[in-house]
């Protein structure tokens, strides 16, 4: 193909497109490669360092999720250096944060043979931020992404709500200036819920059954549907609990060609009709 | 002392353009006017010059890789930020000679063919903002910003303040922050001179690099290289602060060895030093064995130190070393700005771990947690900041398994 050009990874030649990152490419040749911050549909962040390689002639290890591949380049996934700095990686991330609700997190972790008790010390203590009808925030849970501080702004959404304040193991994510959700600039569309990796913003109707331990992942049931509220023809997927038939929540496909994953909040949180006149 | 250069009207010359001009003031700028910007990239390039703030990149080098893009776009920043521990030679330069300063940032906009110059000065520097501001409105009045700028156009002079975050120092953090953003660095590449300010070819200078151009026009590239050594050249600010009898800022030709710094300065006011921290809080520990250290980018190298921004704070015998690599942990802990998680957290459990180690606590374990966590920052973090939060560390850890540690 016109614009293909030839990279090195772990010394077997593979063939990369024009405009790819050096993790596309790994994707494609099934090179593994942890990620945390990275998202499909967002800006790369380049925040977690997990996704970290060796790049000949770069003096510091760089992101495969940001750098572009370029012909020539040698890369190394598999070196000391690039071990070490992903162990490292999410053994300080193991170290601070509570991953009740970040399996993902978790078995990455496990597979690349982290130590969740080799660094000890202050833990990440946030207050849960419980202020709004529609969503929960337990910042103990954050590992700042940056992923919903992409989707609220120009990512997605354009509402700019979320912002990352406060500086080194004290910043975190906030709402404008420190405000509540419902004063801040938020229009609760929930892209923020649907991106986070780790549980940290999450829909309340979860949170909740989570808290009272009736939340049971093997019991939800998957409906698709196309949402009724506009023409635009946002797939759903409608998160039932079989036990009850009620919906817990609402996502969308991250590969849907109209929403990629976004929705507005009619669509994520307008269902309660569907329970209307129930005992 | 040897002959100032940077440091010459210090004391002497009150700052009003009148004075600056009488005593040979401008005549740098008049020259590169003359000469046309690529010869003076040329001239600069040939002189040796390299970057004060630490990194020593060659000068004359990034001019003409500004002046070089195709986009027309140009901008020239003042780096003001000086906030590395023990580091006040910018301070002084600007308290000393303002218009030095602002003559080099006239040439580097004339040189790169920029549309507008940053001056980006640390926030608790208000008395060096007022000057540095002054002179500029000064020069501008004089009509010595004319013609400057691309296609004969007259450059612009603006000022920002910093906000007391020494990661703003950083120069893709300082863009952002001029930007009205979050002062949070960015990845290289794209490189400054390629994308820098609002995406555009940016020169960003040290206040001491720009201070060293007005000469190096006016005297030549001979003259310049004639005073350091062959891979080093001109004189170097030193800012001496800590158990010396003479803390201050010292003008010293390259090449000049550590001990004659700290005898200038007077250093552990007669009793022996237990070590000294060379270039900063990103520097390394010098221990006496190795105060012969020729001062110069190839002599501190060669001890695997690095002459950084050109700190130096020296420690009496008797200093609790690890006390002093606690503060140093915590002021990266402090001022690390969070994006990273080696850096975030790193910087965190390498202060927590310092901690330890300073009040007697900690043993093998401790010391290879340390290491083990230094290789992670340095390898993952996105900037300096985390790459450099444990090189001083690293240094007490060498040199404690090397038995250079007393006590």
């Amino acid at each position: 193909m016109a614009g293909d050009f030839k990279i090195s990874v772990d010394g077997r030649e593979v063939t990369a497109h024009e405009g790819e990152t050096i993790l596309q490419v790994l994707r494609r040749e099934e090179v593994e490669t942890p990620t945390l911050c990275y998202h499909d549909n967002l800006t790369p962040a380049k925040a977690c360092r997990a996704c970290v390689v060796e790049l000949k002639g770069s003096r510091a290890l760089v992101a495969s999720c940001e750098r572009k591949a370029e012909a020539g380049m040698e890369i190394q996934t598999e070196s000391e250096r690039v071990v070490n700095a992903r162990r490292g990686v999410f053994e300080l991330l193991l170290s601070q944060n509570d991953t009740e609700t970040a399996p993902n997190l978790v078995a990455q972790a496990q597979r690349i043979g982290a130590d969740p008790e080799h660094y000890s010390g202050l833990r990440y203590e946030r207050p849960l931020y419980d202020d709004n009808p529609l969503f929960v925030r337990d910042y103990e849970k954050c590992i700042l992404c940056y992923r919903c501080v992409e989707a609220c702004g120009v990512d997605a959404q354009n509402t700019f709500a979320l912002t990352v304040s406060g500086r080194g193991f004290e910043a975190g994510i906030a709402a404008g200036w420190g405000e509540t959700m419902p004063d801040s600039a938020c229009v609760f569309c929930g892209n923020c819920v649907a991106v986070c990796p780790t549980g940290a913003i999450m829909d309340r109707r979860e949170h909740q059954m989570r808290v009272q331990g009736r939340y049971d992942e093997s019991q939800m049931q998957v409906t698709q549907t196309t949402c009724s509220y506009c023409g635009v023809g946002c797939q759903l997927e409608l998160h039932v609990d079989q036990r009850t038939n009620e919906i817990v929540k609402v996502t969308s496909p991250e590969t849907h060609p109209v929403t990629f994953g976004f929705l507005c909040v009619k669509g994520r949180y307008g269902y309660s009709f569907t329970e209307a006149g129930r005992e | 002392m040897s002959e100032q250069v940077l440091l010459r009207r210090r004391g002497k010359v009150a700052p009003h353009l009148k004075d600056y001009i009488e005593s040979g003031g401008l005549e740098g700028l008049r020259r590169a006017r003359e000469m046309g910007p690529e010869a003076v990239c040329r001239l600069v390039t040939e002189s040796g010059l390299n970057g004060r703030g630490g990194a020593a990149f060659p000068t004359g080098r990034k001019w003409d890789a500004v002046r070089s893009q195709p986009e027309p776009t140009h901008y020239v920043v003042l780096n003001s930020d000086e906030s590395e521990p023990g580091t006040f030679k910018d301070r002084a330069l600007i308290d000393s000679d303002p218009f030095l300063v602002m003559e080099g940032l006239l040439i580097a906009a004339y040189a790169t063919q920029s549309e507008r110059i940053f001056l980006y000065v640390r926030g608790e520097y208000a008395p060096q903002t007022r000057l540095l501001w002054d002179c500029a409105e000064e020069l501008a009045a004089g009509g010595h910003l004319k013609g400057l700028g691309p296609n004969g156009s007259d450059v612009a002079v603006e000022l920002r303040r910093g906000g007391g975050a020494y990661i703003c120092g950083e120069e893709t953090a300082l863009f952002r922050s001029i930007e009205g953003y979050r002062g949070e660095p960015m990845s290289k590449p794209p490189f400054p001179t390629v994308q820098g300010l609002f995406r555009k070819p940016t020169v960003v200078n040290n206040v001491e690099t720009v201070a060293n151009v007005p000469d190096i026009l006016t005297r030549g590239a001979d003259w310049y290289k004639s005073r350091g050594t062959a891979r080093s050249s001109g004189t170097k600010l030193y800012s001496i602060s800590g158990h010396v009898a003479r803390p201050d800022v010292y003008e010293l030709p390259f090449g000049a060895k550590l001990s004659d710094l700290l005898e200038l300065a007077g250093a552990g006011n007669g009793k022996p030093l237990e070590a000294v921290l060379l270039g900063g809080a990103a520097g390394t520990f010098v221990f006496p064995r190795d105060f012969d250290v020729e001062l110069s980018y190839e002599g501190a190298a060669a001890r695997g130190a690095t002459l950084g921004s050109g700190a130096v704070i020296a420690f009496a015998e008797g200093t609790n070393l690890w006390q002093v690599a606690e503060r140093l942990g915590r002021f990266f802990a402090h001022e690390s700005c969070g994006q990273c998680v080696p850096c975030r957290v790193g910087t965190q459990r390498q202060y927590e771990i310092l901690h330890e180690l300073a009040g007697g606590a900690g043993g093998a374990r401790e010391r290879a947690l340390l290491r083990s966590l230094s290789q992670v920052m340095t390898d993952a973090s996105i900037c300096g900041l985390g790459q450099t939060a444990s090189t001083a560390v690293r240094s007490l850890l060498d040199a404690e398994a090397q038995g250079a540690l007393a006590g």
